[in-house]
């Protein structure tokens, strides 16, 4: 796992193949909602967000900065690839003095050998 | 690892001032975050953090505001949260109705153009071939580097702000020349001709590649350049960057850069039954023809003048018997006007929104139902932003259906 933007966090694991924050989050809630994936209708609050492939709309930052001013955040998210759009929301939340979340990348083929739903350590 | 110049290093410590300082660091810390080495210059930009998504955005941009922010080149706004044309057409409640609009407020006060569209680039934003700029949403940002050939990575809410405040984008990803080289051929030269000179072929030929793509460039080979027009290149980005992270693909013949491949690239022949599965997943129910349909939307990315005329032109001065909500900017609104064409409209039947759109804000009735659309976008976002089943046809399709208050569908196109 290689450290994109910084911290420490644990949580249990919930593993998606693909994911777009917008249309695939709801800000408010914070619950999944795209049907078509795994985990419909779960939280991904406090939970480690290991998105293979993250896709999808350039809105994204803004849901994760909303989930991370309203305590709703995952405890940290763990990308097959970089993604600015995913780190900018933190960016932006240290900006503003909000809370913060630690950004790991992790390939795909790394992340088959993840049990979905266990605990994991995420930090640099 | 990233080195800023002098000038950007005084902007980052202050020297133009807080709001671009805090601009300039989220962009060289975006850059780090992504491996770059140094910023880029860029001519334009175009904002898609400008939608409501909860009081955190519009936080962010009122402190731009507050700390004197103000764009640094030319900048256009995408879709706000709120259509300010027509009174009541969104329903959202008071306090985020308010803070939606304390949002667009803040971008305007930074000095962006109050264009409210998906389609900048129909609303007179077009940079030239090989210019760098700093693009959000998605079908904006394919269109940007396929259609006109300048240069955007896919920025998210936030760096597009900020990317204009300092006049700097990473330069990373779409900026460098190597990265825009195709890692995927796509041969379309078995497909039916017939097909291809489709309307809605292009949203599930941009669909299909969004699924296979990813985030990786394509070459198309194969399609005939008198099949294709802007929308339909249009129609066709959207849908990719929904399915998939597609940020540029190239058509032979057609785009305007030089399609050349990466060295070990993959290479495919599409064939019809290949765009099935693309072609069913943009519907999310199985209904038969003759069934009822509870509305139809049109207009992601945003309806232009040429759609207007080509919808006039179906509809033959029928009226819709069920909404038919077409999406557009206020860009094309005026040039109706121009054409003559305002009265049209108003004698249609047909319910324009304008400024915003029906998945990213309550527009349609709470009571659910199902919606019939011709935008690949749209069959991809309903479902999850508004909880509605939709099913994906052509405008054709739409327009009869509409007419008709249940499903009419040419299934002869995709034998």
């Amino acid at each position: 796992m290689t450290p994109l933007l910084p911290g420490r966090a644990q949580g249990r694991v919930l593993k998606l193949p693909r994911l777009s924050l917008w249309g695939g989050v709801d800000p408010f809630t914070g619950r999944l909602t795209d049907p078509t994936l795994p985990h419909f209708g779960e939280s991904v609050q406090e939970r480690v967000l290991m998105i293979a492939e993250p896709v999808g709309s350039s809105s994204s930052s803004a849901v994760l900065l909303e989930l991370l001013r309203s305590g709703q955040a995952p405890a940290a998210i763990v990308l097959g690839r970089v993604d600015a759009i995913v780190g900018l929301g933190v960016l932006v939340a240290r900006e503003m003095g909000w809370h913060t979340i630690p950004v790991a990348l992790m390939s795909p083929t790394e992340q088959e050998r993840v049990i979905d739903g266990n605990v994991v350590e995420v930090g640099a | 690892m990233l080195q800023l110049s002098a000038t950007e290093r005084a902007m980052a410590e202050g020297a133009a001032g807080p709001a671009r300082a805090m601009a300039l660091r989220i962009v060289a810390d975006t850059a780090r975050m992504l491996g770059a080495n140094r910023l880029v210059p860029i001519a334009s930009a175009h904002i898609d953090g400008c939608l409501y998504h909860g009081d955190s955005g519009t936080l962010f941009a009122e402190r731009l505001v507050a700390e004197g922010g103000a764009v640094a080149v030319p900048t256009t706004l995408n879709v706000g949260a709120l259509d300010l044309l027509h009174a009541g057409r969104v329903r959202l409640e008071p306090p985020r109705e308010a803070m939606a609009r304390r949002m667009m407020d803040a971008y305007r006060a930074l000095g962006c153009l109050a264009t409210w569209t998906c389609a900048p680039y129909q609303a007179g934003h077009r940079p030239a071939l090989g210019q760098h700029v700093a693009w959000g949403e998605s079908n904006a940002v394919v269109f940007c580097n396929s259609v006109l050939g300048a240069r955007t990575e896919r920025y998210g809410d936030f760096l597009d702000i900020c990317a204009a405040l300092c006049a700097r984008a990473p330069e990373t990803g779409l900026h460098l020349a190597a990265n825009r080289r195709a890692a995927l051929a796509v041969d379309c030269s078995a497909l039916d001709a017939a097909l291809v000179r489709e309307e809605a072929f292009w949203p599930v030929l941009g669909a299909w590649l969004g699924m296979v793509a990813g985030a990786r460039v394509a070459v198309f080979m194969g399609l005939p350049a008198a099949a294709i027009e802007e929308d339909r290149l249009k129609a066709m980005g959207a849908a990719a960057a929904s399915t998939g992270a597609v940020g540029l693909f190239h058509i032979e013949g057609v785009t305007p850069e030089d399609p050349a491949v990466m060295p070990g690239h993959d290479s495919l022949s599409l064939v019809p039954a290949m765009l099935h599965e693309a072609r069913d997943r943009l519907s999310t129910t199985v209904v038969r023809v003759g069934e009822a349909v509870d509305a139809v939307a049109v207009g992601s990315p945003h309806f232009s003048l040429k759609e207007f005329r080509r919808l006039f032109g179906l509809l033959a001065g029928r009226k819709p018997a069920i909404p038919f909500y077409v999406c557009t900017g206020r860009h094309t609104l005026d040039a109706l006007q121009a054409e003559g064409l305002a009265p049209v409209l108003a004698d249609s039947g047909l319910t324009v929104v304008a400024d915003t759109c029906i998945v990213v804000t309550p527009i349609l009735p709470p009571s659910g139902g199902l919606l019939l659309t011709n935008s690949g976008k749209f069959a991809h976002y309903v479902r999850p932003n508004t909880g509605r089943d939709v099913l994906y046809g052509s405008l054709g399709d739409c327009v009869a259906t509409a007419v008709a208050g249940r499903l009419v569908r040419d299934e002869g196109l995709w034998r």
